[in-house]
């Protein structure tokens, strides 16, 4: 089938999608977005987060159909002309990336975190990242990151 | 494959009726993990989310009509203060992720006996509105839905349009078993409703059973025993005779999250505990958190 989605500010015709086939699979093996991974396939893990229309899920969960005529943004339309989104330089600048396979889902989550909450505390951060797992780095330096981003961002406004 | 995506109420019964082998599908919380490993190979997807009559809930009466398509972030959200045991377990289910896209119309679709909204939905008594386009609506008490595991009492032509919950005419808590505090399939769970003014009481078990379950019995005892006007604290003597006879309401069995006798036991002190915190909201000890 035909799916008709704007992905990324991009209004996108995809052809030739199965019926039953993931959002997630479409973006990677269709579209060429790999950076949402595809971890679990069962909701479990985050690692595949984007945002449809404004809010973040798994990917891995929507029926590439249930996206015909809305708005995915992936990890890969967080970062401006400037450069890195601020979440994205505050994992780098945290160390909060080992092996990266959970990163950008935990960068999309972040980021709709403090879209949402400015000054989140540490109940909140880790009830906004209870769905995505890291098996590398134990999570102490993904809060690093999520307070450095919230703060660099604070500063900004 | 097809994928059948109406956009009207009417064009999604007239679809569920010309494609009887159709799985309707929501936020695919559960639909899509069984197509991703191939547990399930529909002649169809019913995709149900473009149908905007769905999207929504309103007052009537004295009741919630929560469309089949709301999810449980905006149950949380929007209905925490007039439906709190439906928010709590609400609350509880798997991630942010998951409660943006699931639904309590989606988790009655799959009819699985650990749904976290049946609990609540038997303890407050709340009904399901099913249609279909040969036969129009008929309302399902919930507790006549659950007809086995993953099977309810939805025919093959009809869809599931609202949930009717009545809103909480007193207090209500959801309590649940597992093995962290998110990305939890219940080990067992339990819910209360208390309604003061009638002198009644409602409970709902999850993941104890074939089915989603009430306690008859326990609901009994507790309209007969609890000192409604008296104000004081709970009897100690109540609270563990309702936990025995909530435990022995269930039919757990041993499975990969935990054994029937672990289940039981665990079923006892959540419907105390539960009890207990709606006992001390009903006599004014504590106040529920504003949601």
């Amino acid at each position: 089938m035909r799916v008709n989605v704007t992905v990324n500010g991009s209004a996108a015709t995809v052809d030739d999608v199965w019926e039953g086939e993931s959002l997630l699979y479409m973006l990677r093996e269709r579209m060429g977005l790999p950076g949402s991974k595809n971890a679990c396939e069962q909701g479990e893990c985050g690692s595949c987060t984007v945002y449809l229309d404004g809010l973040p899920v798994c990917s891995c969960l929507v029926a590439a159909g249930q996206a015909e005529g809305r708005a995915v943004r992936t990890v890969e339309g967080l970062a401006g002309a400037d450069g890195l989104d601020p979440v994205q330089r505050a994992f780098v600048d945290a160390g909060a990336v080992q092996c990266g396979f959970c990163t950008p889902g935990l960068i999309v989550q972040t980021h709709d975190l403090i879209n949402r909450v400015p000054d989140p505390d540490d109940a909140e951060i880790r009830e906004a990242l209870a769905g995505n797992l890291c098996r590398c780095t134990g999570y102490e330096k993904i809060l690093d990151a999520v307070r450095l981003a919230a703060a660099r961002r604070r500063e900004d406004a | 494959m097809e994928f059948l995506r109406p956009t009207t109420w009417d064009d999604a019964l007239a679809a569920r009726a010309a494609h009887p082998g159709a799985l309707p599908i929501q936020g695919g919380t559960d639909v899509m993990v069984e197509l991703n490993f191939d547990v399930r190979r529909p002649a169809a997807l019913l995709d149900l989310t473009g149908v905007a009559e769905l999207r929504g809930w309103d007052a009537d009466g004295d009741a919630i009509r929560i469309g089949a398509g709301v999810p449980y972030a905006r149950i949380i959200a929007e209905l925490g203060g007039r439906l709190p045991g439906l928010a709590q377990a609400a609350r509880t289910v798997g991630s942010p992720q998951i409660r943006n896209r699931g639904t309590v119309g989606g988790n009655l679709g799959a009819a699985s006996p650990a749904g976290d909204s049946h609990p609540p939905l038997l303890a407050s008594g709340a009904t399901v509105e099913a249609e279909s386009a040969a036969r129009g609506v008929r309302e399902i008490p919930v507790g006549e839905f659950y007809t086995g595991p993953k099977r309810s009492a939805l025919e093959p032509d009809e869809l599931i349009r609202a949930i009717r919950v009545p809103t909480a005419p007193g207090p209500q808590y959801f309590a649940k078993i597992g093995t962290r505090n998110a990305m939890v399939i219940a080990v067992c769970s339990f819910a209360v409703a208390l309604d003061p003014a009638r002198r009644r009481a409602g409970t709902g078990i999850g993941s104890a059973g074939p089915t989603p379950l009430r306690a008859r019995e326990a609901e009994d005892f507790l309209a007969a025993h609890l000192d409604w006007d008296g104000g004081g604290p709970l009897d100690d003597v109540v609270a563990r005779k309702f936990g025995d006879l909530v435990a022995g309401a269930a039919s757990p069995i041993d499975d990969v999250r935990g054994t029937a006798a672990y289940r039981g036991h665990a079923l006892g002190v959540l419907a105390r505990r539960t009890l207990g915190w709606a006992w001390r909201e009903h006599t004014g000890q504590t106040r529920r958190e504003a949601s």
